[in-house]
């Protein structure tokens, strides 16, 4: 009987995992029936670009020190963007770079440095300030050698100074360099601040330590790394020794996770509806969590659509500032500038 | 002393043995700076190539920008885009591009520049060598690019550099009769095939390193006109499993860096076997100084998927080691897959970095 209840239960996962669209709606994340509303606003006419410079999918935003705003745009060319704190355009940085092909996140350190994740060249690139190349991670595959086959999934970790479709990069306090790496490895590779390869962790899989895209990367002041393992729908939290520390399955499918600076310091994850524009499974997703990093919610805001103030896939969230967030959408091609307002009584269901 | 600690501390001198008899090679300090200042547009990718002229300009050959291809066309159409030739002046201040837009920019591979100031580019996709003329334009060309190029389908590696060659399987004219030659050996001519680099003897013959798809070096007189070729695929005197690179000195002598077998094949300029050097690692990229005394550079490159290794080995003509220098590394001073070198002064040496995507001026202090 024992044998037969869990055939049945392997059979059963193989029906759900027939991709079509009416079984593959997940439920609500279960934190979202209990969590509290935050009103917000979204800034109207946040980012102005000149009248030839349009941007493509919203990938990737951070601000720096002096709150200039970095956007990473599948826009033709994959390109990168920096705007004043009001919004306005100053420059482009990379053109035409060898490292870009494919758009996927943009971190700023704690000395403006600005790094580009490219899952199109498989490469991690640091800029300086100035918008120099400091440092490359990485190797984009040698274009004479014809187009790549189309990559299927990896069982396993991948190779130390190679990434195969990254997504991100964080640091911790002392510099070392975390890479999610990613859609087609599935691990987490640790270097030093000179690039120098120290460990990886991960495989394939849905048990701790293993990862089904490993799509965002955060850290908190203590050097605790936030892993979104997006398609198993946790956050994984381990030290900067990558020993795991604790498991969030309650917020739905982290496709961007964010750690915002000073004393007492917020996790904030976006359950994005997908962007495969399905309205089923838009319908159970596109709120943002705001969290205490041990995991407990302190609020959810918004929901799927096209109106401003609307979420279109958060593929990326800036929270320098806890209240004022900045994210970026993947099929509504903007960035949206959200102030968060207290929760109060009447804000709550 | 105890008799079990004087056994542990034999059993130490013993380990590092061998690493004592690496060390014996003089270490050769030096100083690095990346020179190179560019304009805020533009930027290095991979850089893959460079050289001096006599004035001390520099040349870069550098991997970058995005190669395209056609989508709706019957057969696809690569386009320029994946290479840029850039010179800078002797401080590295930026002068111009050369040769912007070229129908043979597609991956580079190497630049040389010779005696009368000719700058020479091998770019490894068009499977061509162009000449330029020290103001930029082009006066000869060898090789020609493929009027498509081929999309494999689903299977394969896709490895890179580490990969071995193999090419990209074109028909290399026509059908050819009695038993196929070795492979490598390619067809008698300027048809390449991921050619790496090129030098001149003293008379001005043209000699290409042909290449990761052919493995042969092949020889033509001053105007490109076809002389002959040696060299098939394997690992006999003769043979090369990737010629990377190749210098001349002055006694016409020809060096081959024939990286996938560990060493360096010298050649008389009809291509008889000399000697080979096998004590330098896998030698990516080679130089030789001019003057009377000449000197024979060798890069042990690290490998763009590691850290080993990146040493560059200084020696003379006959295979002698005088000194070694540098490691692999991220950082100033450190090398990350050195392609390609410039020694036109002994103690003066630039070197372009794959997986940095910078050059550097090397300037060495021998005790």
């Amino acid at each position: 009987m024992k044998r037969f209840i869990g055939f049945s239960l392997a059979l059963a996962g193989v029906i759900l995992a027939v991709p079509t669209s009416a079984q593959q709606v997940p439920p609500r994340a279960t934190a979202f029936a209990t969590a509290p509303d935050i009103p917000f606003e979204s800034v109207p006419n946040f980012l102005t670009l000149p009248p030839n410079l349009y941007l493509g999918e919203g990938i990737g935003v951070a601000r720096n020190s002096k709150e200039h705003i970095f956007v990473f745009t599948r826009s033709g060319d994959t390109r990168l963007f920096e705007f004043d704190q009001n919004g306005k355009f100053v420059r482009e940085i990379g053109k035409g770079l060898y490292g870009f092909a494919m758009a996927h996140g943009v971190r700023v350190d704690s000395q403006d440095n600005i790094w580009t994740v490219d899952e199109g060249t498989n490469m991690v690139v640091k800029f300086s300030p100035e918008g120099r190349v400091l440092m490359t991670m990485g190797r984009r595959p040698e274009s004479v050698e014809g187009v790549e086959p189309t990559p299927g999934v990896a069982p396993g970790g991948g190779e130390p100074y190679r990434f195969n479709r990254p997504t991100d990069v964080t640091w911790d306090p002392a510099g070392n360099i975390f890479v999610s790496d990613g859609y087609f490895n599935s691990r987490v590779a640790k270097y030093d601040k000179n690039g120098r390869f120290v460990k990886s962790i991960g495989v394939r899989g849905t048990e701790p330590y293993q990862f089904n895209t490993p799509h965002s990367i955060t850290a908190d002041a203590n050097g605790n790394i936030y892993v979104a393992d997006r398609n198993n729908r946790r956050i994984q939290v381990f030290d900067s020794n990558l020993v795991l520390r604790a498991i969030y399955d309650h917020v739905g499918a982290p496709w961007a996770v964010c750690i915002s600076p000073g004393p007492h310091q917020y996790l904030f994850s976006s359950n994005s509806n997908p962007d495969n524009n399905n309205s089923l499974l838009a319908a159970v997703a596109g709120e943002i969590y705001k969290m205490e990093l041990d995991g407990t919610v302190i609020g959810k805001f918004g929901k799927p659509g096209k109106q401003i103030g609307e979420f279109s896939t958060v593929h990326a969230i800036d929270c320098r500032n806890p209240d004022e967030l900045i994210v970026v959408e993947i099929t509504a091609w903007r960035a949206q500038k959200i102030r968060l307002k207290p929760i109060t009584p009447s804000s709550t269901r | 002393m105890t008799r079990a600690l004087k056994l542990a501390a034999l059993a130490v001198v013993l380990a590092i043995a061998p690493v004592d008899a690496q060390l014996s090679i003089p270490e050769i300090p030096y100083d690095a700076v990346d020179p190179i200042k560019l304009p805020d547009d533009i930027y290095l990718g991979e850089a893959v190539g460079v050289a001096t002229n006599s004035k001390g300009n520099i040349f870069v050959y550098t991997r970058t920008g995005t190669p395209f291809s056609t989508l709706g066309t019957r057969r696809t159409f690569s386009r320029g885009g994946g290479a840029r030739l850039f010179e800078f002046d002797p401080s590295g201040k930026y002068i111009r591009e050369i040769g912007q837009g070229l129908y043979g920019f597609l991956f580079a591979h190497t630049v040389r520049v010779d005696r009368q100031d000719n700058i020479w580019v091998v770019d490894e996709g068009a499977n061509m060598v162009i000449k330029f003329d020290p103001e930029g334009r082009v006066v000869m060309t060898m090789g020609r690019k493929p009027e498509a190029i081929n999309v494999p389908g689903g299977t394969g590696g896709g490895g890179g550099e580490d990969g071995g060659g193999g090419g990209r399987g074109r028909a290399a004219g026509p059908a050819p009769t009695g038993p196929p030659p070795p492979q490598g050996t390619g067809v008698p001519g300027d048809n390449f095939n991921r050619p790496t680099d090129v030098a001149w003897d003293a008379q001005g013959n043209i000699y290409v390193a042909d290449g990761y798809g052919n493995s042969r070096i092949a020889k033509f007189d001053r105007n490109g006109k076809y002389i002959k070729s040696w060299g098939s695929r394997g690992s006999a005197p003769g043979q090369f499993n990737i010629p990377h690179t190749m210098a001349i000195d002055a006694q016409g002598l020809i060096y081959v860096g024939d990286r996938q077998n560990n060493r360096i094949q010298v050649f008389d300029g009809e291509g008889t076997f000399k000697t080979q050097y096998v004590n330098v690692g896998a030698p990516s990229a080679i130089c030789i100084t001019p003057g009377p005394r000449q000197f024979l550079y060798a890069s042990n490159s690290n490998p763009s998927t590691s850290m080993d290794n990146g040493e560059i080995y200084k020696m003379t003509l006959d295979g002698k080691i005088v000194g070694k220098f540098g490691t692999a590394g991220k950082l100033i001073k450190e090398f990350g897959s050195v392609h390609e070198m410039d020694c036109k002064s002994e103690n003066e040496i630039y070197v372009g970095e794959i997986t940095n995507w910078r050059v550097q001026k090397l300037t060495l202090k021998p005790k």
